[in-house]
């Protein structure tokens, strides 16, 4: 469906017209550790409609990242669907994803040595930016553009500031859906108001659909919907109101949760 | 030879020299355009002046040091067949400040070897800026090996600053470059190495720095890429004789069956001499290429996006 024609059901019809921009249906993910088949992803079934933000959250090595590189095609689902837009992307490579419209900021985003920053933000909107465009795009993830627009993005920039260069690069095209992994990790608190305002605009200007993976507060409170994804699984998903009463002060049950499973606490 | 007579070169000699003299060559102010191991054409300027050797094939290029910022294109074009060797000594007077583009390209049609060999001394004063740049390139579907064989020897006196640019990128079979840099007192020296080889070409850089004033430092990039089957062997040594820097970094990235090795040798001969060598060989890093997949680049596309940034 155009951009276009989704404007009009949306002026047209208001709230009584859901369009969905991604449909999951019974991901699973699997991967052959010392010769016995591990589940990282298993029935992961869930929907973002258009211009709405989901916030995925829940324990470290519950599967978050790895349903993020599965939606973008770094990762190959053993079985389960993608849909975007209506269409079937589930065959699609990384680049044919890219250019279906989904866009992707890593958690922990590579360095190249020789590229400079504008370059790199180039080839991230498909075209040369000019000066302007490109201190824009820095500046509004906290970055003092002049100092970084012909620095290279290799080793020399730390990993905060790195960080923010890779939310520019996706902010730097439109996307029907943008995938961001944990984009507060490493960003100082100065930096990180920026981005959540950010979020906040491009949530309000509904024109681009949102999943944030993220253990904030704060990221975690702009959204419309939460799902909570542990051991593989989702473990609710909801509206915010509803879900973000069940999310915090809970450490102990969250404890025991993994001290069944013989994990993180106990160790070995 | 007069300098504002123009001479007419063949297209072949003008596509090489646009490849290897990136400043662009134009007959202007001071230069030297040797072509199958004949100076075809000269000019000096003010400060420049090119004189022809009487022992043996060459040139002796005196810098004064009144120029400064100036510019002087000594470029070496080969499009027939054979051995070229050619002596170049620069004598460079002190506090001059001067850009030397020199290069050699090869355009090989024939069935035998082009060889061209370039032995370059530089005589650098006091207070002297000097950047030289290199390029090296060959060209042409003829079978005959395209070999290029430089050596350098580079002596930098007290308080200056010599920049060498060296870059080889396509179509010589074989190269064995020999550096040999000796630095004064409070002599900076900033290298950049440059270097992809393909099929079955072979490439060996041997480069010796002696940091032999106090306070002199040596900053050394080497990146490479090796694709085909192609060879490549590293072998830069800093050897620290006073209160020293130096710093060696050599960076390949290896594709296909190419080999690559490098073979790094820091030696201090004194308390004060602090020398680092950093030295790493690999792939292509596969964040990178998926990172650039979400831009919606196909591999082939983002492969050579990282190599030409790498080696840029």
């Amino acid at each position: 469906m155009s951009a276009a024609l989704r404007a009009v059901l949306r002026v047209s019809k208001e709230k009584e017209v859901t369009i969905q921009m991604l449909q999951v249906e019974h991901l699973s993910y699997d991967v052959l550790e010392e010769g016995k088949q591990s589940e990282i992803l298993s029935d992961v079934s869930f929907t973002v409609n258009d211009g709405e933000m989901l916030v995925i959250t829940g324990p470290n090595g519950g599967g978050k990242s790895t349903l993020a590189k599965v939606l973008m095609g770094i990762n190959k689902p053993t079985q389960g669907k993608i849909f975007l837009d209506g269409k079937d992307i589930t065959d699609y490579s990384i680049d044919e994803r890219a250019k279906a419209g989904i866009g992707f900021a890593f958690q922990q985003p590579p360095r190249f040595k020789g590229m400079t920053v504008r370059r790199l933000l180039s080839l991230a909107a498909g075209k040369t930016l000019d000066e302007k465009t490109c201190c824009n795009l820095l500046s509004s993830v906290g970055l003092c553009a002049m100092e970084y627009i012909d620095r290279e993005a290799d080793a020399t920039l730390s990993g905060g500031e790195m960080k923010r260069i890779e939310i520019a690069t996706v902010l730097a095209k439109h996307h029907d859906l943008c995938v961001f992994d944990e984009p507060e990790a490493g960003i100082d608190l100065w930096s990180f108001s920026m981005l959540i305002k950010r979020f906040e605009q491009i949530h309000k200007e509904k024109k681009e659909s949102l999943i944030l993976i993220s253990h904030q507060e704060r990221i975690i409170q702009m959204a419309d919907r939460i799902m909570v994804i542990s051991d593989g699984k989702v473990e609710s998903i909801g509206d915010a109101a509803e879900i973000m009463p069940t999310l915090f002060g809970q450490e102990i049950d969250s404890c025991e949760c993994r001290r069944q499973k013989g994990g993180d606490l106990y160790g070995v | 030879m007069e300098s504002n007579n123009k001479v007419e070169l063949d297209k072949v000699t003008q596509d090489v020299l646009n490849v290897i003299d990136s400043y662009g060559f134009k007959q202007e102010g001071a230069y030297n355009l040797r072509l199958n191991g004949m100076a075809v054409c000269r000019g000096d300027s003010r400060h420049i002046n090119i004189v022809t050797k009487e022992d043996k094939p060459g040139i002796d290029i005196h810098i004064s040091g009144e120029a400064k910022d100036e510019m002087v294109h000594i470029p070496v074009v080969m499009s027939q067949e054979g051995v070229d060797i050619v002596y170049n000594d620069f004598y460079i007077e002190d506090g001059a400040d001067v850009t030397i583009i020199a290069g050699c390209g090869i355009h090989g049609e024939g069935c035998s070897e082009t060889r061209h060999d370039g032995i370059h001394a530089f005589h650098v004063g006091k207070g002297c800026n000097v950047k030289y740049i290199e390029n090296h390139y060959a060209e042409g579907n003829g079978t005959g090996q395209k070999v290029l064989n430089p050596v350098t020897k580079i002596y930098v006196g007290e308080d200056s600053v010599f920049t060498l640019e060296t870059t080889q990128i396509k179509g010589v079979d074989a190269t064995e470059r020999e550096n040999y840099i000796e630095l004064a007192e409070n002599a900076k020296l900033f290298v950049t190495e440059k270097l992809m080889t393909d099929e079955g070409q072979t490439a060996v850089s041997n480069m010796d720095v002696e940091l032999n004033g106090e306070n002199s430092s040596a900053r050394i990039v080497s990146r490479s890429v090796g694709k085909g089957n192609s060879k490549q062997v590293f072998h830069p040594k800093a050897i620290g004789n006073n209160s020293c820097h130096a710093h060696v970094q050599c960076d390949s990235i290896i594709m296909e069956g190419a080999e690559i090795s490098s073979i790094p040798e820091i030696d201090a001969r004194h308390v004060d001499a602090q020398i680092i060598h950093e030295a790493a060989i690999g792939r292509i890093n596969d964040e990178q290429l998926i990172k650039l997949r979400t831009f919606g680049m196909t591999e082939e596309e983002a492969e050579a996006v990282i190599i030409e940034s790498f080696l840029k």
